[in-house]
């Protein structure tokens, strides 16, 4: 699979309408050759089955915008995982459970359009998810990484809160971070029901009663198995 | 330019400004040691930084400790209420003793985690105030009918989740506290979710539907439109929007409610 690592990008704006739209090597190569943004750029990992040119990496971008990108990001994932545990369901999954994970689906679709649309012209582009690492006919596999991806979201927003400028954005963030939190807790109900699960000693510390909070590095570095695109979150803020 | 003698004049109105200055103290022996080692030039700078960051941080950890000390009166009620609860004979069925235990757990561990946070801003916790769960008799079998109890806890939750949201902008000048704050949240969202699970719903808010417990702790739930957005325009259903975003409470929308389980 083809990626591209482009450690330097002057202008934190990959939202440049050329670089979103997926084009052809031919188009790239011209692109790359007009382009006087990208100071360095390193092509890794083609392999010869596979001539896709056309993965992009994403730069997340700076300040308030940067956090609404990344959270965009999280969200576009959460929603592409959902989607496909819907249309190609594990054996034997109950209508109770299809009724949950299909809410949670459309509660991932919204979010996610809601950053694209809060965010315009700001917004990165889609991701290319790769969920080969995940079986979708097994319920213990499925469930698994929806319990890792709703622990991940939670840890995810508890960590960028206090990197948000605006009271604004951080109120939204805490509308959504409180949904993933209950989506948490019932998926990890589903797995493991009537336990103390839900908001398990594994990842509520026990003797403070706090649920984890990452920063932005670490989360990625967690999601990156899932993600196609090298995210570039250099210019996040850092506290 | 003599900064002993600015320090000694606010002393005259402010008897505690070395307290206030406190870590700094030690700054000031040695500004005292150095004597004229200080470029003069400097000391004007220094002792503005100084005396903003004292000053500055009192008048703002005061607003953050009433946040703290608001966050602890809710974590009193909802610790002593499953405390309670653990203890009524018969009221929480054997096989779901370990959720609520779990729950209780937190609850006490975030009251202790809110005085240390209180006490280390120089605040002073709020005192526990006696509660009467049943709210003057509106909710009599709350610690002998299960399905009673239920609907309280779900609503001490969400009310919980929404209380903690309607400060997040209030901690912002304060990473840690903060971050915290969140960390709280996030937990009361995942008790949240699991009572309604015991209560045969899927674990999050559709529209302002109270679920039969106090339709106050619901207002705005219903909300469809976030920061400039219409949600519905997007093409999404009210019922989807709506439960994808919690919604914030304000103090004053939370305390008559609240208040109506305190007797004291």
């Amino acid at each position: 699979m083809s990626k591209l690592i482009i450690p330097e990008i002057q202008e934190s704006h990959m939202q440049t309408k050329g670089m979103l739209t997926p084009m052809g090597r031919g188009s790239f190569l011209k692109y790359l050759g007009a382009s006087a943004a990208l100071t360095a750029l390193v092509l890794t990992g083609c392999k010869d089955d596979d001539d896709d040119m056309t993965i992009q990496g994403v730069n997340l971008g700076s300040g308030d915008t940067g956090i609404l990108n990344y959270a965009y990001a999280l969200e576009q994932l959460e929603a592409a995982f959902y989607s496909q545990v819907i249309s190609s369901k594990y054996s034997g999954m109950s209508s109770a459970e299809q009724e949950i994970l299909t809410e949670i689906r459309d509660h991932e679709l919204v979010h996610r359009d809601f950053f694209k649309a809060a965010l315009g012209s700001n917004a990165i582009g889609s991701l290319q998810v790769d969920f080969s690492s995940i079986d979708f006919t097994s319920r213990t596999a499925v469930l698994g990484a929806a319990k890792v991806f709703e622990d991940l979201g939670v840890s995810a927003y508890n960590g960028a809160g206090k990197l948000l400028q605006s009271a604004d954005y951080l109120l939204i963030a805490g509308k959504i971070v409180s949904v993933e939190a209950r989506h948490a807790a019932a998926i990890r109900d589903l797995l493991n029901p009537n336990s103390a699960d839900f908001a398990g000693d594994d990842i509520v510390t026990a003797s403070n009663g706090l649920d984890a909070a990452k920063a932005p590095s670490d989360v990625l570095t967690a999601a990156k198995t899932y993600i196609k695109n090298t995210i570039n979150a250099s210019n996040l803020p850092q506290s | 330019m003599n900064l002993f003698k600015i320090i000694k004049d606010i002393e005259k109105v402010d008897a505690e400004v070395y307290d206030r200055l406190d870590s700094r103290r030690g700054m000031f022996k040695s500004v005292g040691k150095w004597g004229g080692r200080i470029a003069a030039a400097s000391v004007p700078f220094m002792l503005g930084g100084m005396l903003k960051k004292a000053y500055g941080q009192t008048s703002n950890n005061n607003a953050i400790i009433e946040v703290l000390n608001y966050a602890l009166t809710l974590e009193y009620l909802e610790n002593e209420f499953y405390a309670m609860g653990l203890a009524a004979s018969g009221l929480i069925p054997a096989d779901r003793k370990a959720i609520f235990q779990q729950i209780g757990k937190h609850e006490a561990a975030h009251v202790t985690f809110l005085k240390t946070a209180i006490q280390s801003l120089q605040g002073t916790p709020a005192p526990k105030p006696t509660f009467d769960f049943t709210a003057n008799g509106t909710y009599s079998d709350v610690f002998s009918n299960y399905q009673t109890f239920l609907a309280l806890s779900q609503a001490f939750e969400d009310t919980g989740v929404r209380a903690y949201k309607g400060q997040a902008g209030n901690l912002i000048s304060n990473n840690d506290v903060l971050t915290a704050a969140l960390q709280i949240h996030s937990v009361e969202a995942r008790h949240a979710a699991m009572v309604r699970r015991l209560r045969a719903q899927k674990g999050w808010i559709n529209g302002k539907d109270s679920g039969g417990t106090v339709d106050a702790i619901y207002t705005g739930e219903d909300n469809t439109t976030q920061g400039d957005v219409n949600l519905t325009t997007l093409g999404y259903s009210a019922a989807a929007i709506s439960q994808a975003f919690d919604e914030p409470l304000t103090k004053e929308q939370v305390l008559p409610v609240a208040s109506t389980f305190i007797k004291s």
